[in-house]
Formats: structure tokens, C-alpha cells, sequence
């Protein structure tokens, strides 16, 4: 069963929450991760393992510099979805 | 003449308490911080050992989420008791590039550094954290108190074993006397209450074994300690010139007058019989700060409850004190916190500080049969030490051979 764009985003707002105290709703698909959110790349690194863990998919890591924003990243994972 | 150094704030988290208040109070009162772990991993592994010195608040609650996961739980104490330090002496307001710290640990990030091993071994290279390396260097510590206070004068980890927390402070009187830096942050913290540290000090028959009765398993001097108790925990001290202190109206709990290191060169565990190079740290210690060894008139000593470390380092001060050890206020504080490892320096320096400041030398439990091999003057209930002038050692001693002393005295303004 794959996961909607909106479950992608709250459980990916989660994720980040959990990593950096970020709170869930600053978590927009518009933001960018390191100059809306501050958020460093060992933190990005953690956070795409746990997406990883929690969508069932797999992000490159030369897939990870693309991802600049939130939508970005949920766009991502919606397509990588099997 | 480099002027006096003094110490103006304290902070600590230890088995017996939160802070340095209540961990003191705790102390006085004769308390145990020792209990049985409570964790699955005791019955998993059928343990032989199943009681330590655990800290009395956890850090999780104290810090934030975010800050614990980017720190391995040696840091967590480092900083709770640097920041506690800080606040306590009027949070400083001194140029980044002038505040050094000098912090220690024994282990390391050893909690850290195995269950990235078990997420390895268990779910494949991509699953180990990339905070693993920071989280797991010895160095941590020192540098999350660094970042925490914007010290830029230096970070510097003292690693000798359980001579490190009192080693990083004696580090800390040249940076200060050198005028290197205004001020310093030093002291150790410990978080090895993990199961492959207890197997490991286990097999090599340091540990207590007493599983029935766990507050009783730490006693120095008693005739039948059978091996040291495990604690965790951190101890930060912060220390400066008189005259900066003064300056910016600080209070001042007492002058850290002086410090040494030697290194036995004698066994990688075992502690020289003849207290040899022990006995040479605390004598240097005193002629560095200019004292007599009849100035003394308390220790808090290494005494880890182990048969044969009590008996070397009691050697060790009856070579070194004479007849005047008799004379000497002894304080076996481990009884109560257990051994923090790199962080026993740090928090034995507070309980010495604070015996200066406050007059009273903390007493030492379980002292229930005195073991007349050492015949010195262990003080089981607080003792007022006195008017006038106060000198007090501590001392710390770590497998490698090493031998740390710092020397600490009353201070009238």
C-alpha cells in the first residue's frame, strides 16, 4: 500500500521533528532544509535513513543533494514507491 | 609570583544526586548511591555483576531529545554538570578566545560506539549514524562543553584512566598561571554502565561481587571489600585567577593551589606495592604549591574498595605523611558514589572543595571492620575540621600507572 503526498509530508514532518526539535508544522512542502529548517547534513543523512526505514524505499545518496526542499523530498518518495 | 588560582563555581550529576547540592547533602548523610541496574541486558547476558553507581536523574531529564541524540550519555552528564558549574559562577562574561576547557573521560563514548557495532552487525553500514565518530571520541565531551560556553582558548581531554577528572584539573592551573587563558572549565564525566565494561572489569576480578546487598558493596578500608563498584556520572569545576574572580565579584569556595602527575612504569593494571610513584605525586603536588606535608589535614583519597589499591595508596601516604597521616581527616567518598572512572577526579575535587568550604570532611560508609592493615584515620560521620588555614589533597590514581594529585586550600578573601 503506498502512502499518500499528505501521509508522506506528516510522517516526514515527524522525522524531522524527532531529529531536531523542528516542530511538525514548520514542516512544509516549500521549505528548504538547510536554509528555512538549519538543518545541517548529518542531521539530512539521519533523517533520509529513517525515511528510508519508515516509506519502504530506497534514496541514493547522490539522489539526497537534489532534494532541497521539503516537497522535494516527499515527491521523491511518493515516486519511489513501488 | 603568578597569582592564586581559585575555584568559583561547581556543578555535578552523580549516583546520589542531580546537582552538586543534593549530591552533597546525600553524601553528608551517609547515603548509598549504589543499587541493582534495572535493565534487560543484566538478565541477558547473566551478568556476574548486577548493581551499580547510577546516576540519580537521568539526563533525558534534564536535556532536550535533540541534545541527546547528537550526544552520547557521557557528554549528557559533561554538560549538565559544566553548565550547572557555569551558572553557578555567575555565568562569565569573558572573551570566547580567553575561557578554555579541559575535560576528561576514561572510556569514551563506549555506549555510543557498541550499539553503532550492534546497527553494523544487525542492519548493514547504512544504518550506522553519522554522528557515531563525534559521539564516540573521548573528546566529545570536552568539545560539547566547548561549544556550549564559546570556549576558543582550547579543548583539551586528559585519558588516564580513573587519574583522568583530577588530571584535567591539574592541566588546568598552567593554561591559567601561563595566563594562556582568564578562565577554565575542568573536570571528567563517565557513562560506562554498559554490559561489556561490567564483563570486562568483571573478568579481570575488579568488581565487587555483593549482587545481595549492593549499598553495602563499596567499603574501602572495611576488611572485607572485595573490589570497586561502577558509577557514572560528571563533575565540572570553574576556575580562574584570584584577581580576575575578584574583579568581577564572584564568589570563591576555595584556592586550587597546586597539582602533579607521575607514572609508575610498573604494571598496566596493578598499582606499584611500594606506592612509589603515588607517594612522589603527592609529594610533588605539595612542593609545587609551596607546602609542608604536615600542612595537610584532609584527603579524599582514591580508595576504590579493592583489596590491594587501598593497601598500595595507604602505603603511599604513610611513605609520604609519617606520623602526621595519623593526624589527617581521611574521606573514602567512592563508598558512596561508586568509581566514575574518568569522572571520580572530577567529583572527589568537589567534595574536597567543598569539605575546605564548608569545614566538614564527608564521611566514608560501610567502614563496618576497619582493616587494621591500613590503621589511619577514616572519618565515618562529618567531622568538623576545624579553624584557621585548611590544606586538602585528593587523589586519583588509573590503570596505565598513573598517578594524579591536586591540592586545594581554604580561602579567607
Amino acid at each position: 500500500m503506498a502512502f499518500s503526498q499528505a501521509e508522506v509530508l506528516a510522517g516526514l514532518a515527524e522525522i524531522v521533528n524527532d531529529e531536531t526539535g523542528i516542530a511538525t508544522e514548520s514542516v512544509q512542502l516549500e521549505k528548504s532544509f538547510t536554509d528555512d529548517l538549519d538543518i545541517d547534513s548529518i542531521s539530512m543523512m539521519t533523517i533520509v535513513v529513517n525515511a528510508e526505514d519508515k516509506f519502504g524505499v530506497k534514496i541514493p545518496d547522490e539522489e539526497v543533494k537534489n532534494l532541497i526542499t521539503v516537497g522535494d523530498a516527499v515527491n521523491f518518495i511518493v515516486s519511489a514507491q513501488g | 609570583m603568578a597569582g592564586k588560582i581559585v575555584v568559583t563555581g561547581l556543578g555535578a550529576t552523580t549516583p546520589l544526586g542531580g546537582d552538586v547540592e543534593s549530591t552533597w547533602k546525600a553524601l553528608l548523610a551517609g547515603e548509598s548511591g549504589i543499587s541493582t541496574i534495572e535493565a534487560d541486558w543484566v538478565g541477558e547476558y547473566d551478568l556476574p555483576v548486577t548493581f551499580a553507581g547510577q546516576a540519580k536523574v537521568k539526563a533525558l531529564d534534564v536535556l532536550t531529545p535533540q541534545e541527546c541524540k547528537r550526544l552520547d550519555q557521557s557528554s549528557q552528564f559533561a554538560l549538565i554538570a559544566a553548565r550547572e558549574a557555569w551558572k553557578d559562577a555567575g555565568t562569565p562574561e569573558v572573551a570566547p578566545e580567553r575561557i578554555a576547557v579541559e575535560y576528561a573521560t576514561g572510556i569514551g563514548g563506549v555506549w555510543t560506539l557498541l550499539n553503532a557495532y550492534d546497527d553494523l552487525k544487525n542492519r548493514g553500514p547504512r544504518r550506522v549514524m553519522p554522528m557515531t565518530i563525534p559521539m564516540l571520541m573521548p573528546n566529545g565531551p570536552a568539545a560539547a562543553i566547548g561549544m556550549d560556553i564559546a570556549a576558543r582558548g582550547g579543548v583539551r581531554t586528559a585519558v588516564s584512566a580513573c587519574a583522568s577528572g583530577t588530571e584535567a584539573i591539574a592541566n588546568a592551573i598552567d593554561r591559567l598561571r601561563t595566563g594562556e587563558v582568564d578562565i577554565v572549565v575542568a573536570g571528567g564525566c563517565e557513562a560506562g554502565i554498559h554490559p561489556l565494561p561490567l564483563a570486562a572489569f568483571a573478568s579481570m576480578h575488579a568488581l565487587s561481587k555483593r549482587n545481595d546487598n549492593p549499598a553495602a558493596a563499596s567499603r574501602p578500608y572495611d576488611i572485607d571489600r572485595d573490589g570497586f563498584v561502577m558509577g557514572e556520572g560528571g563533575g565540572a569545576v570553574v576556575l580562574e585567577l584570584e584577581e580576575h574572580a575578584l574583579a568581577r565579584g564572584a564568589k570563591i569556595y576555595a584556592e586550587l593551589v597546586s597539582g602533579a602527575v607521575t607514572s609508575d612504569a610498573y604494571h598496566i593494571t596493578a598499582p606499584d606495592p611500594e606506592g612509589t610513584g603515588a607517594a612522589r605525586a603527592v609529594l610533588r603536588a605539595l612542593e609545587h604549591g609551596g607546602l609542608q606535608v604536615t600542612d595537610v589535614d584532609h584527603i579524599n583519597a582514591h580508595a576504590t574498595s579493592t583489596p590491594v589499591g587501598d593497601i598500595a595508596e595507604y602505603t603511599a601516604l604513610r611513605r609520604v605523611f609519617g606520623d602526621h597521616l595519623d593526624k589527617i581527616a581521611i574521606s573514602a567518598t567512592k563508598s558512596s558514589t561508586g568509581h566514575l572512572l574518568g569522572g571520580a577526579g572530577a567529583i572527589e575535587a568537589i567534595f574536597t572543595i567543598l569539605a575546605l568550604h564548608t569545614r566538614t570532611a564527608p564521611p566514608t560508609i560501610n567502614v563496618d571492620n576497619p582493616d587494621p592493615a591500613i590503621p589511619v584515620d577514616v572519618v565515618t560521620s562529618p567531622r568538623n575540621l576545624g579553624d584557621g588555614e585548611l590544606v586538602a589533597i585528593s587523589n586519583s590514581f588509573g590503570f596505565g600507572g598513573h598517578n594524579a594529585v591536586i591540592v586545594f586550600k581554604s580561602y579567607e578573601k
